[in-house]
C-alpha cells in the first residue's frame, strides 16, 4: 500500500511527511536538552562553590571538536546539495567527509574521557562532573545515532538513488537536519561546560 | 525542492486492496505494519494490563480492609519475601502502590486510549488509507511491550520491584533496590514508544487528512488526538532526562537528587553531595501534569463522538471545545507544581501555579458543559456506550471540582497526603476515563468486528460498575477529610485518630472487589460477541463520521476502496429536511 507524500510534498502543507516529522522529533529533543540545561541552572545556582570548566577540562581539545563538527555540518549540507545538483560522486564525498568528522569528534572525546578517568575524575567525584559526563555522554550517543543513519545513506540506504532521486535526497535532508540538532547541542555545550 | 521530482500515485488503495492476502502470518497479526492491526494489538496488552493493575490494587485493598491478616485463598502463593504465611509486607505493599500507578497510568490507560483509540479510529476518521509511518508504528508498539515486560520482571528483581511511588521521588528512589532501576529502564521504552507514537499521529493528522477535511471539519476525537499527540511529544522528554539523571544516581554514583550530608538508617550516605531532590519533583511533573490532560482528553474525544451520535444532534459548542482543548494543552506545562504545595515553596511561586491552575479548570468546564448542554433537546438513545459516556459526565465533573480545593495552597495542604486526594484523582481517571474507554469499546467494537456486542451483558456490565466505582471511591473523600493519611501499609489502623473513619476502608475494599465481579459480563460479551455477536451494516449506529460512513466493517487493508472526500462538518444530525436523521461527512448532496 503506498502511503502519501512520502515522496513529494502535500500541497497545502508544502511538506513531505518525513520533513514534519522530523522537525517534531527536533522539538521533542530540544525539550530533553532543555531539561539537562535546566538541571545544569538549577545545580549551578544551587552549589556552594563551582569549580571553572578549565580546572577539569581540555578547553584545546574542545575547540578542536568544535571546529570538526561544524566543519561536518557544512560538508553535510555540501553532501545534500550535491544529490539536488544530480552529481552522486561528490555526494558520497561529502558524506564521506561528515561521517568521518564524526568520527574524528569521538576520538577527541574518548582521549578527553580517558584523561578525566586517569585523573580519577568520575560522574560520582561533584557534581559538575556529573552532569558534564551526563550531558556530553548523551550528545555523545546522538553523534553516534547520526553517524550510523549517514553511514547507512553513504552504503546500503544509497541504492535508492537508483530509484528515486527525490526520495533519497529527502532522506539525506532529513538526516542532516538531525546531524546539524547535534552540532548545534555541542555549541550550547561547549561553552556552558568548558568556557562558563 | 523538486529538481529531480519523481511522481508516485497518492492513493494507491485500489491496486493495494488485495495485497495483504499474500503476508505471513507474523507479518500480519504480529509484526504488522497496519494501524488496525497496530490499535487492536494495544488495545488488548493495554486492556490486559489494566485488568493486572487492578489486581495488585485488589491486593492492597485487602491489605487496608483487614491490615496484617493473613490474604486467603492466594496468600500462601506470594512468596516468604512478600507475604510471610500469606500476610503482606510493607515493602511488598509499597511495591504494589507504585506499580499499580505505574502500570495504570503508562501500562494501561494511555496505551489504550492513544495507542489503542488513536491507532485504530483517527487515520479512519480523517479518511486516511494507514499512518504517515507505519514502520514507527510498529515500532511504537513493540518498544511499548518491551517497556511492559521490563516493568512485569522488575517484580522478580532482587528486594522486588519500584516501591517508591508511581512518582519515585528521590532521594527514596535513589536508595531503593534494584527493581528501581529495572523501573528507569521501562521507563525509557515507554518513553519512547510514546515519542514515536507523538511524531505519527502528529504527522499523520497534518498530511493524510481526506480532501475536503478541513480542521474545523474534524471530529472532536481527532482534535482531542492531536493536542495529546503534543502533549506526549513535549512533556515526556523531560521525564527522560529526569530518568538519565536518576540512572546515572543509581548506577554511576552521581548525586543530581541527593542533597549534601544526606543520611539514611543513620548513616551519612557516602555520595558527593550537592544536588537537589526538588529538582527530580520538577522533571516528573513537568511530565506528569500533562500526563493527565494525555489521561483525559481522548477520553473527552470519545464522549464526544458517542453523545453526538446518541443525541442525533450536533455537538453543543463544537469551536469553544476545540478552543478550550488547544488551551488546556498549552495550559497543562504551566501548572506542574500545584502537585508540589508540600514542598514549602515561597508563596509567589505557590501563587503564581495556583492562579495557572483555576485558569486551567475553565476550558474543562467549557468542555464539560458543552457536552452536558449537548444532551438538551436530543432524541437520547440508551444504549451501552452511551450510557457509559454519561456515566462520564458527573463522574468527570465529581473528579474536577474536587481538585479545586487542591489547586489552591491553603486547602491543599491539609488535604494533600489524605485519601481525599486519591478520591479526587481516581474520579477523574477511574470512573472517568475509564468509563470513556468502555463507552469506547462498545462504540466501536462493531467496526473492529463486524458484529456488535451484547446490548444485554452490556448493561449488566455497566450499573454494577457504576455503583462499585462510587462504592470505591466516594468514601476516601470523607475518610480523608477526616484526615485519614495516604500510603500506609496498614491504612491508617496505627493511628489514634482514625477509628472512627477506619470501617470506610471496608467499604472501598468491597466496592473494589465488586467491581471485578462487575467486569465478568464485559469479558465474556468481549470474546463471545467476536463470533455470535449481532452482525451489523458498516454504518452500525448511522454515524456522520468517515470511519462509520465511508469504511467497510471491518475496514480492509488500506482502509476505503476510494479515497473519501469531506464536504461538510462532523455533527450533520437531525438535519431540517434531510431524509434520514444523519449526513455523513462525505455525502456530498443533501437527499
Amino acid at each position: 500500500m503506498e502511503i502519501p507524500y512520502t515522496v513529494e510534498p502535500r500541497p497545502d502543507t508544502g511538506l513531505t511527511s518525513g520533513k514534519i516529522g522530523i522537525w517534531l522529533f527536533l522539538a521533542s529533543e530540544v525539550m530533553l536538552f532543555g531539561a539537562l540545561f535546566a538541571t545544569y541552572i538549577l545545580l549551578r545556582v544551587g552549589a556552594v562553590e563551582w569549580p571553572h570548566g578549565a580546572h577539569y577540562l581540555n578547553i584545546p581539545l574542545a575547540t578542536l571538536n568544535t571546529i570538526f563538527l561544524i566543519s561536518s555540518s557544512v560538508t553535510m549540507v555540501m553532501a545534500w546539495y550535491s544529490l539536488k545538483t544530480d552529481a552522486f560522486g561528490k555526494f558520497r564525498l561529502y558524506l564521506g567527509a561528515t561521517i568521518l568528522f564524526g568520527f574524528a569528534f569521538l576520538v577527541v572525546k574518548y582521549f578527553e574521557y580517558s584523561a578525566k578517568f586517569h585523573h580519577g575524575y568520575y560522574p560520582k567525584t561533584n557534581t559538575f562532573l556529573a552532569i558534564y559526563f551526563t550531558m556530553t555522554g548523551l550528545h555523545m550517543l546522538h553523534v553516534i545515532g547520526g553517524m550510523a543513519v549517514n553511514a547507512y545513506l553513504w552504503g546500503p540506504g544509497s541504492k535508492l538513488w537508483k530509484t528515486d532521486k527525490e526520495h533519497f535526497a529527502n532522506r539525506v535532508e532529513n538526516s542532516g537536519l538531525f546531524w546539524h540538532f547535534v552540532d548545534l547541542v555541542w555549541i550550547f555545550l561547549f561553552p556552558v561546560l568548558y568556557l562558563l | 525542492m523538486g529538481t529531480t521530482h519523481v511522481t508516485s500515485p497518492p492513493h494507491g488503495h485500489a491496486a493495494h486492496a488485495a495485497h495483504h492476502e499474500d503476508l505471513s502470518f507474523w507479518r500480519r497479526y504480529v509484526f504488522s505494519t497496519d494501524h488496525k492491526v497496530i490499535g487492536i494489538q494495544y488495545a488488548i496488552t493495554a486492556l490486559l494490563f489494566l485488568f493486572f493493575g487492578f489486581t495488585l490494587m485488589m491486593l492492597m485493598r485487602w491489605q487496608l480492609a483487614f491490615p496484617n491478616q493473613p490474604i486467603p485463598l492466594i496468600g500462601g502463593l506470594l512468596g516468604a519475601s512478600r507475604a510471610p504465611g500469606g500476610t503482606m509486607l510493607p515493602t511488598f505493599y509499597n511495591e504494589l502502590g507504585a506499580m499499580h500507578g505505574t502500570i495504570m497510568v503508562f501500562l494501561g490507560i494511555v496505551p489504550l486510549a492513544v495507542g489503542g483509540f488513536g491507532n485504530f479510529v483517527l487515520p479512519l476518521q480523517i479518511g486516511a488509507p494507514d499512518m504517515s509511518f507505519p514502520r514507527l508504528n510498529m515500532a511504537s508498539y513493540w518498544f511499548f511491550f518491551l517497556g511492559g515486560v521490563t516493568m512485569l520482571l522488575s517484580f522478580f528483581a532482587p528486594g522486588g520491584a519500584a516501591q517508591s511511588g508511581w512518582t519515585s521521588y528521590s532521594p527514596l528512589a535513589n536508595i531503593a533496590p534494584t527493581g528501581q532501576t529495572v523501573w528507569i529502564l521501562g521507563m525509557i521504552f515507554l518513553i519512547t514508544s510514546s515519542l514515536l507514537g507523538a511524531i505519527n499521529f502528529i504527522t499523520t493528522t497534518i498530511q493524510l487528512r481526506a480532501k475536503g477535511l478541513t480542521f474545523f471539519r474534524f471530529p472532536f476525537f481527532v482534535w482531542a488526538q492531536f493536542v495529546t499527540a503534543f502533549l506526549l511529544l513535549l512533556a515526556f522528554p523531560p521525564l527522560e532526562a529526569a530518568a538519565v539523571l536518576q540512572l546515572m544516581d543509581r548506577v554511576a554514583g552521581t548525586s543530581f537528587f541527593l542533597p549534601s550530608g544526606l543520611v539514611v538508617s543513620g548513616q551519612a550516605l557516602a555520595v558527593s553531595g550537592g544536588g537537589n531532590p526538588l529538582l527530580w519533583q520538577h522533571l516528573f511533573w513537568f511530565l506528569a501534569h500533562p500526563e493527565v490532560y494525555v489521561l483525559i482528553l481522548p477520553a473527552m474525544g470519545i464522549v464526544a463522538e458517542v453523545i453526538a451520535n446518541n443525541t442525533r444532534k450536533p455537538l453543543w459548542g463544537y469551536r469553544p471545545m476545540v478552543y478550550s482543548l488547544i488551551f488546556l494543552g498549552f495550559m497543562s506545562f504551566v501548572v506542574w507544581a500545584h502537585h508540589m504545595f508540600m514542598t514549602g515553596m515561597g508563596t509567589t511561586m505557590a501563587a503564581f501555579f495556583q492562579t495557572t491552575t483555576m485558569i486551567i479548570s475553565i476550558p474543562s468546564v467549557v468542555i464539560l458543559t458543552s457536552l452536558i448542554i449537548s444532551l438538551w433537546g436530543g432524541s437520547i438513545r440508551f444504549n451501552t456506550p452511551m450510557l457509559f459516556a454519561l456515566a462520564f459526565l458527573p463522574m468527570f465533573g465529581i473528579g474536577g471540582l474536587t481538585g479545586l480545593p487542591l489547586g489552591l495552597n491553603i486547602t491543599d495542604i491539609p488535604l494533600h497526603d489524605t485519601y481525599y486526594v486519591i478520591a479526587h484523582f481516581h474520579y477523574v481517571v477511574a470512573p472517568g476515563t475509564i468509563f470513556a474507554m468502555f463507552a469506547g469499546v462498545y462504540y466501536w467494537y462493531p467496526k473492529v468486528t463486524g458484529r456488535a456486542m451484547s446490548e444485554r451483558l452490556g448493561k449488566l456490565h455497566f450499573w454494577p460498575s457504576f455503583l462499585f466505582m462510587n462504592l470505591i471511591f466516594m468514601p476516601m473523600f470523607f475518610a480523608g477529610m477526616a484526615g485519614l493519611s495516604r500510603r500506609l501499609a496498614d491504612g491508617g489502623a496505627s493511628y489514634l485518630f482514625s477509628p472512627e473513619v477506619l470501617h470506610y476502608n471496608k467499604l472501598s475494599s468491597f466496592g473494589a472487589w465488586g467491581l471485578a465481579l462487575a467486569q465478568i459480563p464485559f469479558i465474556v460479551n468481549f470474546f463471545w460477541s467476536r463470533k455470535h455477536g449481532k452482525p451489523t451494516e458498516a454504518n452500525a449506529w448511522h454515524a456522520t463520521t468517515l470511519e462509520w460512513s465511508a469504511a467497510p466493517s471491518p475496514p480492509p487493508h488500506g482502509n476505503f476502496a476510494e479515497p473519501p472526500v469531506v464536504y461538510r462538518g462532523p455533527y450533520e444530525y437531525s438535519v431540517p429536511g434531510a431524509t434520514k436523521d444523519y449526513t455523513p461527512q462525505n455525502q456530498g448532496v443533501v437527499s
